[in-house]
């Protein structure tokens, strides 16, 4: 029985109700697991034994400031007052104001959450088109030294340190050989460019220029995004063509291979279309999972590479106690956690038949 | 067919960009704007009357001018500021200031007596942190609209509680909480009658020779040349301070000339630029002095045989030329040095014997306590040379690490046992320092002075409270020099503080920039006397 011809089997209409229910479930699911999310973080918030009244007052404070900013901050009512105030804030897109930069909450994110999103945008890009092909190669040629090299390659990707990796890269292609732009998003003078003549859209240096034709910003910004999103990228690619390499070798084993092979199909054509469409079904999961855990912000690299983006915020927010700002940046990362996880379930439906009942 | 032609592009595109890089040449940075690496993350608002964080305050010293300054190039000795001249009456409480003539806000709207009595009344009114460095002087938000007023557009007269000596007054009106802030344009954009504090947190309103241009809160900010300030147009057209939390990518950053200065260089990165013909470092004396404090409200470590025995147990010079290399010096007294009345006597030096004599002196074996330290890599550093030291003379010290805000909650709570910790002076007088170490007004729980640091060590301060008090009435100068020696000598050998180190920052900066001062001991920094050759 060959996978691939079951392809075709659903009508269109039958289709848009998979995508319809997929839609109402993840709009359910969306909500319960919001919900939860803010308990959580709310709990976590109260009982940890950070007061967040002294991140404001600093040192010298006496008491009477004291009880005037804790007054001030909402803590003087009882919890379930204080959480009830908050989900209905929150569900109004307001988290409060941060306690470390006056803005509010949404705001800070906002502002921070583009620059994480594009540099885990083109760090996935990265692991998906070196790792697939990556994984490939290696499923297809088990125990030589193509696969023996991708596997050392996935172990390096895996243990390196982020931060040790980061530094050596800046070291080498910033420091000695100019290749690449330095720490941040862009270099200072195209910074004032960016800020003056460039409109901004969407957050995304990279979006934003190519839509205002500033080419030159635009190339300096990806100077300056290409290591970072490599040194993410590694752990992602590590992660998807250890993946890759173990879904092939399970698919190239079944019958439908053989029958193909026997048919006289060419090779190239049985791995590249024929295994690797079915191969795509969990790989779509992996990638989605990847792709998330990259949203959340990776602290290290943001600090090696002085990139102002979320992960970087929610942990400053962390040490100075500044709970509105971790709540508000939390409920965002997991909110788009939930959506990649729904959008990778919506297409695991359309690309596997055997999924839609 | 279609999924294979796709993926052989993916795979080529991925290995152009992976394996041909272009060679970029990298710009310096541009001539006519310093570049700066800092953390400034701690910053938590930008209104001069909140303030009260190294990097806000460093930001607003460029963008705030108030009545009395310290010139950045010459520390010390008191200008002209807003004001041109100044005068104390014969009752030791009456100050009348003529206001500069002819100096403008950013704004364009003059600089009047009113906007600067508004402004400092109006720090005293809102009573955040820093309000103290005025009210300490007898204002309060119901008497200051008399105490502070404008007799005309170019006289303020300014009335104290008492006969300070004059000195610590003038001293206080350098800090940035006494900034003359643009009355007009902060109360159009007040809201709910808040002084324009909402506004001000992120905007600015001065006459200083920059203005706030952008601030992007733990990511960026740039200032821009007023070149009509009545300074004149300072030499660099803006100043763009980044946020660098990496000591090493500071360092990289400099190394390759992407910006003109980094402030916060690890010693090794320090030692590791050192011969860079580019790159030159700049020692700079700062006014944080680390300290270990031994809480009295513990038993034994309110014998004074344990005490004096702590002092012995550290190795003070030993931290300084080992990892501490150049980051801080040895300093034992609690004024800073350079501070009106500073000693430098250093009367201890690890002595385990002597130590060990004492503790033996007060009938103790051993002792078992907790040592409460901020999680950073210098205190940690020092805690555990403590930790070291001090269990050679018996005394086991568990560390106790948290983050600022969790120490400084048992710390406020008097919850601690030994603690080290940090101060910064407030503002270049040396009462900032003596009314925190050798003061305590009420040693009792109910006096709650949580903002005390002889207060949150429980020490009543019984031989310094009186000198103290009477250091800051003062008249005479030297006397009053004389007055604070004397009180750290005491404090050096009874108090339950052991002063260790005095910070040095390390400035690293491009060879062709010239006059930046971060500020010394007793200031902030200065970029308006900053240039790049």
């Amino acid at each position: 029985m060959a996978h691939q011809e079951d392809i075709t089997g659903p009508g269109h209409l039958e289709r848009a109700t998979v995508v319809g229910l997929g839609i109402a479930e993840f709009l359910a699911t969306l909500a319960i697991t919001l919900l939860g999310l803010l308990a959580v973080t709310f709990v976590i918030g109260r009982v940890m034994p950070i007061d967040p009244v002294l991140s404001i007052i600093g040192e010298r404070a006496t008491e009477a400031q004291y009880e005037a900013a804790k007054a001030a901050l909402g803590l003087d009512d009882p919890l379930w007052t204080q959480f009830a105030i908050y989900v209905r804030d929150a569900a109004t897109g307001d988290f409060g104001k941060s306690l470390l930069t006056g803005q509010p909450v949404i705001a800070d994110v906002a502002r921070v959450f583009p620059a994480t999103l594009e540099l885990a945008t083109i760090a996935t890009l990265f692991g998906v088109l070196l790792g697939i092909p990556a994984g490939v190669l290696a499923a297809t040629r088990p125990g030589t030294l193509a696969d023996q090299a991708v596997r050392l390659v996935g172990l390096v990707g895996y243990s390196m340190p982020v931060f040790w990796l980061g530094l050596m890269g800046l070291l080498v292609f910033y420091g000695k050989l100019s290749w690449v732009g330095g720490p941040g998003r862009l270099d200072t003078s195209y910074e004032f460019i960016y800020e003056l003549d460039v409109t901004q859209r969407t957050g995304s240096i990279l979006i934003d220029s190519a839509l205002s034709g500033a080419w030159d910003v635009f190339a300096n910004a990806l100077t300056h995004i290409v290591l970072p999103a490599l040194v993410l990228g590694a752990y992602s690619m590590a992660y998807i063509s250890r993946m890759t390499r173990s879904f092939m070798l399970e698919q190239l084993g079944q019958e439908y291979v053989t029958t193909a092979r026997v048919k006289g199909m060419p090779e190239w054509r049985v791995v590249w279309v024929h295994v690797l469409r079915n191969v795509s079904v969990p790989l779509v999961t992996v990638v989605a999972l990847s792709y998330a855990a990259l949203l959340e912000g990776s602290v290290l690299t943001e600090t090696v590479f002085a990139w102002p983006g979320l992960g970087l915020y929610i942990t400053n927010a962390l040490f100075s106690a500044d709970m509105a700002a971790v709540m508000g940046g939390t409920v965002v990362v997991g909110a788009a956690f939930v959506f990649l996880n729904m959008i990778s379930d919506v297409l695991y439906r359309l690309l596997d038949p055997r999924a839609r009942t | 067919m279609h999924i294979s032609k796709t993926l052989t592009a993916a795979v080529a595109l991925a290995l152009g960009l992976a394996a041909g890089p272009v060679t970029f040449a990298w710009a310096e940075t541009p001539a006519d704007t310093l570049v700066v690496a800092d953390k400034i993350d701690d910053i938590v608002s930008l209104d001069p009357a909140e303030s009260f964080e190294f990097s806000g305050n460093d930001l607003l010293n460029n963008v705030y001018d108030s009545l009395i300054e310290l010139d950045p190039t010459d520390l010390g000795p008191l200008v002209p500021g807003l004001a041109e001249s100044w005068e104390v009456g014969p009752d030791g409480m009456t100050y009348t200031f003529k206001m500069r003539q002819g100096a403008k806000f950013h704004s364009g709207n003059p600089v009047t007596a009113e906007d600067a009595a508004w402004s400092l009344q109006r720090a005293v009114i809102l009573d955040k942190t820093p309000a103290f460095i005025l009210t300490q002087f007898g204002f309060t938000p119901d008497n200051v609209a008399d105490k502070i007023k404008a007799t005309d557009d170019g006289t303020l007269v300014i009335v104290t509680d008492k006969p300070y000596a004059p000195t610590f007054f003038f001293n206080c009106l350098t800090s940035i909480v006494a900034s003359i802030v643009d009355r007009k344009e902060a109360l159009s954009h007040e809201a709910n009658g808040d002084l324009g504090y909402e506004w001000l947190k992120t905007n600015s309103a001065g006459s200083g020779a920059y203005r706030l241009r952008s601030y992007k809160p733990s990511d960026s900010y740039v200032l821009e040349a007023v070149p009509t300030g009545w300074r004149g147009a300072p030499p660099l057209a803006r100043v763009f301070v980044r946020h660098v939390a990496e000591p090493a990518t500071q360092r990289l950053l400099l190394e390759n000339g992407d910006i003109d200065i980094a402030r916060k260089l690890t010693p090794v990165d320090i030692a590791g630029i050192a011969g860079n013909p580019d790159i030159r470092v700049v020692d700079e004396q700062r006014g944080r002095i680390f300290y270990l404090a031994l809480n009295q409200k513990v038993e034994p470590l309110n014998n004074p045989k344990v005490i004096e025995a702590v002092k012995y147990l550290v190795d003070y010079q030993g931290m300084a030329d080992s990892f501490l290399n150049g980051s801080n010096v040895v300093h034992q007294s609690f004024l800073p040095a350079d501070f009106l009345g500073a000693i430098d006597d250093q009367p201890y030096a690890l002595d385990v014997d002597k130590a060990k004599g004492l503790l033996k002196e007060a009938g103790i074996d051993h002792i078992d306590a907790k040592l409460y330290v901020r999680n950073d890599q210098d205190r940690l550093e020092i805690a555990q040379s403590l930790q070291n030291t001090m269990a050679q003379g018996g005394i086991n010290l568990e560390l106790r690490v948290g983050t600022g805000a969790e120490i400084l909650g048992e710390y406020r709570a008097r919850n601690q046992e030994f603690i080290m910790e940090a101060w910064g002076p407030d503002y270049p007088d040396p009462n900032t320092n003596a009314d925190t170490f050798a003061r305590n007004p009420d040693n009792s729980d109910e006096g709650n002075h949580t903002g005390i640091l002889a207060w949150r060590n429980a020490w009543p301060a019984t031989e310094t409270n009186d000198l103290t008090n009477a250091a800051v009435l003062e008249q005479d100068g030297d006397k009053r020099a004389a007055m604070y020696q004397e009180i750290q000598r005491i404090h050096q050998r009874v108090s339950p503080f052991a002063p260790l180190f005095q910070q040095i920052e390390q400035v690293a900066m491009r060879a062709n920039v010239e006059g930046f001062s971060a500020g010394g001991s007793i200031s902030s920094a200065a970029f308006y006397a900053t240039s790049k050759k």
